[in-house]
């Protein structure tokens, strides 16, 4: 009889090993969706793409991918920034043959090369896993060409706010020297308008919405006083769907029809990078930035800054951030002398409001927009000096206030104690 | 429009006989062919935009300026700067050769030569006016046809904008003078 035992003890170890590892598939196989994938993760991933670290094909678009297909995702969501901002070191330098031995140095052919993901302990600022030194490893003999660089510190290329790695538009030499000298505050700021569509203004009476709704007298009011209606923009461009059904919520694919750069930008910066990796729009508790709790669980779409009718600018200018935003930057906001002259100017002229800053009107040709993706001056900040400080500060004052972190937190209450020293050395060597 | 359509028609015919150097070695067109062909188009395109468009509009009938920072300065791309971002965008395509500009006085010193044939071959095509250079070289595990051919000062404008940068290693250029020389490689192996 022993045998049997032993038969039937071993068809039981069997048969729970086999539901074990069942259990084992079926658990693997359910995490691999939803928000279990956190059990994938090699690491916690940059502020940079956080919000999107449990879309794993974002990019690791292959399983197993090589590095040529973590570069296309990379280069999916940021090679067309790069191409604007005229990227200094293009992977075209690095293919070039003559290179080939800076590769040996450095692979800048890769994004990965400097931006490795999930390596928090290897990670700095702009999301870079090399040690700030990387420049020397080609441009050792600088101090050859400059002698105002000899004796600096290997890792002060861009620590000191002089040099980027990709965006140098405000910071090559001719243009340190043409805006040498500028005072701290220029004689008159400069203002960029924007231009609107030009069309017979509606009124309440003219609402094209079906007959069997009530229309809310205020959100009506708001219509009629906006801009879309100020421009003849009626009920149904926005909440007619194409196949002519009404639609209460309007998707802000939709908005993205007319605003098409607007849409572009929000999707290409952190409030619709989510959406942009086609996952349900950012949710203001899932930041990691400090935020308001009351607005926890807030989601972040067009109309979230803009509110729906209205659509006032100056409300999507500041109060639409502070409702959300609560770090020591934001909460600093209004005691600074930029939103005391924002506040004090119904035209919106005057001051600095978030928006003006972080989401900046740009020229573009002869026509103007406003860039809604919020990270495009801060990557890394002194790209904001070009496109937003120049308005109205010297280039030697704004650069130094860029490179102030204790004035930035304090949200430019004071003056820089920062002294960036290119514009000097620039101005010496153009003599 | 005629160089146009002529140059498209031969940089579209020199890479398709690239596509047969490197395929077959028997029947395929020569590199030195190959590179002689696209460094024909290169060097026309050059000179009628240094000729025909910056020196006529900015010196001769102070239409508009050719600015280094022609993008801030609202002004046309410099002669050298308009030929290297045809080469970045060549490179960007991976279209089975490449080319820069180089020079033994180059305003920017990453554009001085790196490699021994470089530097043969820009010294050479100096010393010999209307000779150009070829080698083979290895670089990274590849083997390369590299033809060196010179640069000329075909206008006052290469001349004036040289001999007054501040960068510039090299401040009496003449005109017609050899300034530096266009490389071109094409892969022959790896």
């Amino acid at each position: 009889m022993s045998w049997f035992k032993s038969l039937r003890l071993r068809w039981s170890s069997a048969l729970v090993l086999g539901l074990v590892m069942a259990m084992m598939v079926a658990f693997l196989t359910y995490s691999l969706t939803g928000k279990t994938r956190t059990l994938y993760l090699p690491g916690p991933t940059t502020l940079g793409h956080y919000q999107i670290e449990l879309e794993c094909p974002a990019c690791h678009s292959e399983v197993f991918s090589d590095r040529a297909a973590l570069q296309a995702a990379c280069v999916k969501c940021h090679g067309a920034e790069l191409k604007r901002v005229d990227d200094s070191h293009p992977e075209a330098k690095f293919t070039d043959p003559r290179n080939a031995s800076r590769i040996e140095a450095l692979d800048a052919r890769f994004c990965i090369a400097c931006h490795r993901e999930h390596r928090p302990e290897l990670t700095s600022s702009m999301g870079l896993s090399l040690p700030k030194d990387y420049c020397f490893s080609c441009h050792e003999s600088v101090a050859d060409e400059r002698p105002s660089h000899r004796g600096l510190a290997f890792d002060t290329c861009q620590a000191a706010g002089c040099h980027n790695f990709h965006d140098n538009q405000a910071l090559y030499e001719d243009f340190l020297v043409k805006h040498y000298g500028e005072p701290p505050l220029l004689p008159s700021p400069k203002n960029v308008a924007l231009t609107y569509a030009k069309a017979a203004p509606l009124a309440a009476k003219d609402a094209d919405a079906p007959g069997s709704l009530v229309l809310d007298a205020n959100e009506t009011r708001a219509w009629v006083e906006s801009a879309h209606g100020r421009a003849g923009t009626n009920c149904s461009a926005c909440h007619a769907s194409k196949a002519g059904e009404w639609q209460a919520s309007v998707p802000g694919e939709r908005c993205g029809e007319c605003h098409e750069a607007e849409r572009e930008g929000y999707l290409a910066g952190r409030h619709g990078m989510r959406e942009a990796a086609g996952l349900a729009p950012m949710r203001v508790g899932d930041a990691r930035q400090p935020m308001r709790p009351a607005a926890k669980d807030e989601t972040l779409g067009c109309t979230s800054c803009h509110g729906a009718h209205g659509f006032d600018t100056k409300q999507a200018a500041v109060e639409a951030c502070l409702r959300c935003h609560a770090d020591e930057h934001s909460t600093q906001y209004r005691q600074s002398r930029h939103f005391e002259l924002f506040r004090g100017d119904a035209s919106g002229r005057s001051g600095a409001s978030c928006a003006t800053c972080h989401l900046p009107r740009i020229a573009e040709g002869r026509a103007a927009r406003v860039v809604h993706n919020q990270n495009d001056t801060l990557r890394p900040n002194e790209k904001m000096a070009r496109t937003v400080c120049l308005n109205c500060h010297g280039l030697g004052f704004s650069l130094d206030a860029l490179a102030d972190t204790a004035l930035i937190a304090r949200n430019f209450v004071g003056t820089p104690r920062v002294k960036v020293e290119s514009l000097e050395w620039a101005h010496r060597r153009a003599q | 429009m005629k160089p146009i359509i002529f140059s498209c028609l031969l940089v579209l015919g020199a890479a398709t006989g690239l596509t047969g150097c490197q395929s077959d070695k028997g029947g395929g067109i020569e590199p030195k062919v190959m590179a002689d062909a696209l460094h024909a188009v290169m060097a026309s395109d050059r000179t009628v935009y240094t000729k025909q468009v910056v020196n006529r509009l900015q010196n001769e009938e102070g239409v508009i300026k050719a600015s280094e920072h022609w993008k801030d300065d609202k002004a046309l791309p410099l002669p050298a700067q308009m030929f290297r971002m045809g080469a970045e965008m060549v490179a960007e395509k991976k279209a089975g050769f490449t080319y820069s500009l180089l020079s033994m006085w180059p305003v920017n010193k990453q554009n001085k030569p790196k490699t021994e044939v470089e530097t043969a071959g820009l010294k050479f095509v100096a010393d010999n006016k209307g000779q150009n250079y070829y080698g083979e070289e290895t670089l990274a595990g590849t083997k390369y046809f590299t033809a060196v051919y010179a640069d000329t000062a075909v206008a006052p404008a290469c001349v004036k904008c040289h001999n007054e940068h501040k960068d510039s290693p090299r401040k009496d250029f003449k005109l017609g003078e050899v300034m530096g020389g266009v490389v071109l490689r094409i892969p022959l192996s790896g």
